[in-house]
């Protein structure tokens, strides 16, 4: 009896400590996600009373897909850059993380570099850069061997242009992915490295038999990251037609819903996908 | 490998050429010269293209207008020109800015921190039904945009009427449902699931209750945790410029905000009436790009030991 009830009191002392958690959820997500989920369904009109909503179907969707032009090739151009960005960040943060694995020195400032434009990198300053031109690296446009390849008017050439005008911005979102990268080849024993090298296993092996599959879970939880935080960054062209659309009178909170929606969908079918990629591969590869 | 291979056939190799290729090649393939200067010559290269806005930024906004001008000016002005700061520092408005930024980032970022902190402890050492559906909630919360909740929020705000103050960011930052709190939760979860049970039992022979524990125990033993959250969450809280947009409205702002209308701010500061000298060009742009993620380096150049360490001990890489 006295067991029972020493259990009973501590998970209510629990449930108490996670109380605002709770709350808070119900409050801020749950009931949000509903009724942004109803008002997807909806024309919304603000009036002096409140707000008047009636019911309009699927006609939001629709629009969104037929009416409105712009979003769907926002969305496409979200994908693209989605599916161009997420790799070359994880293999860059993998790449810097390996690079500053080493015993080398100064590994304290490189690290401070790399992470530093986490920091400082809001919507408004990388728009400034953007505007500027400082995004790509610099003079690499100049080379012959770059012209000729733009000048072909092709999906490669498009992909190549939006890299190189981009790929310091891309860069710049592997901060904290690298610093996670790095942790986990810091846990690694190296008496597993010495094994292997033992058995006559080169650096090269050694990396892709012993680092990448201890590594693995890391590159999932930094590929959902990355899609994450790629898709809420506020310089994201989808984003910024949907904060267009919230106060348009024409269209509204309802449309602007219905708009999220679509777009939450998106990105966890990308991160489903990313993830399912990801297990499957490694599944087959390291277990 | 190909030297080492090479020493072991060859065992009195003294001869010079063994010696340079030792040298250059190393003995363990990861410790030669060449290898050596390999890894640094990429490090620093990437450091490089790294820093480039950067630099380019500072180097720009200390141009005068004759320097931009000036093809034969690449990165070192002519003079040390300060006037664009003098401009950018008017057009933001700077001081009462910045008080005004620290204002609605440093508390949220103190109030998500103590609230994640108490979840955090809840879920690492009680046991309760759901407790592993409610965790996987907290983890679901990440990846919900919040382009989807921000109007109902923004209605409701509306209703209770703290839009255009605070309160809009700390009202969610109090019920763990900040910018990225489910991160800053799992933080606290895997650092009080490391607390050993017997202290805990310890302290409870001696009379303390859970609260007691948690505030007397457990917290000073997270200052690690509580540190990197504060940290993270002031940053997140600091460059977040839709939600704080769209909830403040005209009446707070920040500094990224006020960037995001620095044209549009200096045009009506200095309308074009006539004279070059209201002309705004990339030198006061830059000035003002500078100066709005001034604050943040100072941070950053201070804390950034435990921004890096952080996230070693944090554990997020440890699961």
């Amino acid at each position: 009896m006295k067991q029972l009830s020493m259990r009973s009191k501590n998970s209510l002392t629990g449930l108490l400590f996670i109380s605002p958690w709770i709350l808070g959820f119900l409050l801020f997500t749950a009931y949000p996600l509903f009724y942004s989920f109803y008002l997807s369904f909806q024309k919304v009109r603000i009036t002096t009373e409140g707000i008047q909503t009636t019911f309009v179907k699927f006609d939001n969707f629709k629009d969104a897909f037929t009416v409105d032009a712009l979003f769907t090739q926002k969305l496409l151009t979200f994908v693209q850059e989605l599916v161009l960005s997420v790799p070359i960040i994880i293999v860059f943060s993998l790449i810097i993380a390996i690079l500053l694995n080493q015993p080398i020195r100064f590994r304290n400032f490189f690290r401070m570099i790399f992470f530093l434009p986490v920091i400082i990198a809001s919507g408004p300053v990388i728009n400034e850069l953007i505007s500027q031109g400082v995004t790509s690296i610099p003079s690499i446009k100049d080379y012959a061997i770059f012209e000729t390849m733009l000048s072909a008017d092709s999906l490669f050439s498009s992909v190549l242009l939006y890299l190189m005008d981009n790929l310091i911005i891309i860069l710049w979102f592997s901060g904290v992915q690298f610093l996670i990268f790095l942790a986990a080849l810091q846990k690694i024993d190296t008496q597993v490295y010495e094994a292997a090298k033992i058995d006559g296993a080169s650096n090269w092996e050694c990396f892709w038999k012993v680092t990448l599959p201890s590594i693995f879970p890391m590159i999932v939880v930094n590929t959902v990251y990355t899609i994450v935080t790629f898709s809420i960054f506020s310089l994201n062209p989808v984003i910024e037609h949907i904060q267009t659309n919230m106060f348009q009178i024409n269209t509204g909170f309802g449309y602007a819903s219905a708009l999220s929606w679509i777009y939450f969908l998106l990105i966890a079918v990308a991160l489903g996908i990313s993830v399912a990629l990801l297990t499957v591969r490694g599944r087959k590869n390291y277990a | 490998m190909a030297s080492e291979s090479l020493t072991n056939r060859k065992p009195k190799g003294t001869g010079i050429v063994t010696r340079l290729k030792k040298l250059a090649f190393g003995m363990k393939g990861n410790d030669g010269l060449l290898y050596k200067l390999f890894i640094y010559g990429l490090l620093i290269g990437i450091g490089f293209v790294y820093l480039f806005p950067l630099l380019y930024m500072i180097s720009y906004s200390l141009k005068s207008l004759d320097d931009i001008l000036n093809p034969l000016v690449n990165w070192i002005p002519t003079q040390l020109y300060l006037d664009n700061y003098q401009s950018a520092y008017a057009v933001l408005k700077f001081l009462p800015t910045l008080l005004e930024s620290l204002y609605v980032t440093a508390i949220p970022a103190i109030v998500q921190t103590a609230v994640c902190a108490v979840v955090g402890y809840g879920f690492a050492r009680f046991a309760f039904p759901f407790k592993r559906t409610m965790f996987v909630l907290v983890l679901a919360t990440f990846i919900i945009p919040p382009q989807v909740t921000v109007i109902p929020r923004y209605v409701f705000f509306n209703e209770i009427g703290i839009l255009g103050s605070i309160q809009a960011f700390l009202f969610p930052a109090l019920l763990g449902q900040g910018i990225n709190s489910a991160i800053f939760i799992l933080i606290f979860y895997q650092f009080f699931k490391m607390m050993p049970k017997a202290l805990e039992e310890a302290a409870q022979l001696d009379g303390a209750g859970y609260l007691r524990i948690f505030l007397t125990l457990a917290l000073p033993m997270a200052a690690p945790a509580i540190i990197i959250s504060f940290l993270f969450s002031f940053v997140w809280y600091w460059n977040e410029t839709y939600l704080a947009a769209i909830y403040f409205g005209n009446s707070l702002t920040t500094l990224p905000l006020e960037l995001q209308k620095f044209v549009a701010t200096y045009q009506q500061m200095y309308p074009q009436s006539g004279g070059e000298a209201s002309e705004i060009n990339e030198g006061i742009n830059m000035a003002g790009t500078v100066m709005t993620i001034l604050p943040m380096l100072v941070v950053y150049a201070i804390t950034q030991r435990w921004f890096v360490e952080g996230v070693d001990r944090s554990g997020i890489a440890g699961e």
